[in-house]
């Protein structure tokens, strides 16, 4: 049996004695595409920084491919939600993607020939390459996005999170967005926070969805029982399969 | 102007001038886009302290200084990292902790009495050729760090977070960037002196930024934006008898709102880009 993509056992969070995530389990299998949803401030965010090792967990293990999650990095690709950090920052974009060919292993040498192919390579992809010479802060939201895209793919990252990848992108780049981490997914497992559920029920294979805890459907189905952890909040809620009908927004507890 | 040129001070009073001008430029540029003028403002006035405690205990007051300066820039990059919350209050508290202790202890120097506006306002026209090599060999390294360690330093700039997500040791290279701040600081209490330093640092980049593409494009404009002023201030202050520091200082302000109002009327936006 190959490792998991990622294993997760009892795993607790908090942030100055707030809890954030209380007793989370996951096991994903190498090749999924895992929606996660969920309400704002529920932990979405923080659960991919611990799979990131930005954050440590309180209690409770994560591996990544069998690994610790910070000696994973070269193998993990993340797209954060927030691109306008540093905008008047002077930087390229083609010296942005770049910073996705960074490696402990190599601090202190140039990029290579083939540091920079690969970064062509994920710019043509993500079709920003015509503007690899702009500065970055002169994009519009939704090209830093693709150039944010970009510089995770430059990693060959064989697990890819995304935070909010729709967040700021134009309506248009988001069909085309999802159709290219479709395609993606055949080689890569793929994890997007969302919070379009009618892009989910369209595109990925499970569903998890956390508000402290975490519910796992490994079907892609969300459940009823999702919905009423998750929403107490107006969403674009669209039924899969049943186009245009909208299932109730609002529930009181 | 030129007829000074024969006196050996003047010589390396304009030789200071341009070394400082270009590690300022360098770490000022790193100060800018990691936002931590404030931490190089505490450094240069904590170093005070370093230099008083030279004085009492007879040794020389540039080593003291570095010494205090790398001492407290570890420090103060411990408690941003610790207590992010109140990091700019305790930076506050060790500026003030350390130009006081500065000044008792020259208090404390039996029979010396030290010149104390030179290192508040610096005194470029004293600066000794011997200093001129330390500053040198200062110079180099600062360069070579920040040439070998380029694309780290900009990603760390840029996404820290990213930065340590695909392994790049963040901390230890913040510290690094902190001890460059600490010797650059030393080096330019001679040229304006310790109040006067964050102007050096920051007003060269905050012009460069807005008209370069890359952090090393910002790095070498502001170097050379920093030698104009230096040069610039030097030469007035030479020619109407104005002190040096405060005078150097003033040509990089006039040259920050010359630029301000061309930045407005271009329409790039002024303070608020």
């Amino acid at each position: 049996m190959t490792v998991p993509a990622i294993d997760m056992n009892g795993v607790w969070f908090s942030y100055d004695r707030t809890p954030i995530l209380e007793d989370v389990t996951l096991t994903l299998k190498q090749g999924d595409f895992l929606g996660i949803i969920g309400p704002n401030g529920g932990g979405k965010t923080t659960l991919l920084k611990l799979l990131l090792g930005v954050l440590k967990p309180d209690r409770g293990t994560i591996k990544i491919l069998g690994e610790a999650p910070h000696d994973a990095n070269h193998r993990v690709g993340y797209v954060p939600q927030n691109t306008d950090l540093n905008i008047t920052f002077p930087i390229s974009v083609m010296e942005v993607a770049l910073m996705g060919r960074l490696s402990r292993s190599r601090i202190g040498k140039r990029y290579s020939r083939n540091d920079r192919t690969k970064v062509e390579e994920s710019l043509k992809k993500t079709g920003i390459w015509n503007h690899r010479h702009s500065p970055i802060g002169r994009l519009s939201g939704g090209q830093r996005q693709r150039v944010f895209i970009a510089r995770a793919l430059a990693t060959d990252p064989e697990i890819l999170l995304l935070d909010e990848p729709t967040a700021s992108v134009d309506p248009e780049f988001e069909m085309d967005l999802f159709d290219f981490l479709r395609e993606l997914n055949k080689k890569v497992t793929i994890v997007a926070i969302t919070h379009d559920v009618g892009v989910i029920s369209r595109n990925v294979k499970s569903v998890a969805c956390v508000n402290k805890s975490l519910i796992y459907h490994e079907e892609g189905q969300i459940t009823a029982e999702m919905i009423d952890m998750a929403y107490q909040c107006p969403v674009d809620l669209i039924a899969h399969g049943i186009p245009h009908r909208v299932l109730p927004t609002h529930r009181e507890k | 102007m030129w007829e000074a040129l024969q006196f050996d001070f003047m010589r390396n009073a304009l030789l200071a001038g341009v070394l400082v001008s270009i590690s300022c430029g360098i770490i000022g540029s790193l100060v800018v886009v990691n936002r931590i003028v404030f931490i190089s403002g505490g450094i240069a006035h904590a170093a005070f302290g370093g230099i008083g405690l030279a004085f009492f205990l007879g040794f020389s007051p540039s080593l003291g200084a570095a010494l205090f300066a790398v001492g407290v820039s570890i420090i103060m990059g411990a408690v941003s990292f610790k207590s992010k919350h109140r990091a700019d209050t305790i930076i506050g508290v060790l500026w003030a902790i350390g130009m006081a202790l500065g000044i008792i202890l020259i208090d404390l120097t039996p029979g010396y009495h030290v010149d104390l506006m030179s290192y508040l306002f610096g005194s470029i026209l004293t600066v000794p050729g011997s200093d001129i090599w330390i500053i040198i060999l200062l110079n180099l390294g600062i360069l070579l760090t920040v040439i070998i360690f380029y694309k780290e330093f900009i990603a760390m700039s840029y996404d820290e977070e990213f930065a340590f997500i695909v392994g790049i040791p963040v901390k230890p290279l913040y510290f690094v960037l902190l001890g460059m701040t600490a010797l650059a600081v030393v080096m330019t209490i001679q040229v304006v002196g310790l109040i006067l330093i964050i102007a050096l640092l920051t007003i060269p980049p905050y012009i460069a930024e807005k008209y370069t593409k890359s952090l090393g494009g910002m790095m070498t404009l502001s170097s050379i934006l920093g030698i104009f002023f230096t040069l610039g201030g030097l030469w007035l202050s030479y020619s109407y008898d104005l002190t040096s520091g405060a005078t150097i200082i003033l040509v990089a302000g006039v040259g920050f709102f010359i630029f301000q109002a061309v930045g407005l009327l271009k329409g790039r936006g002024g303070i608020t880009r």
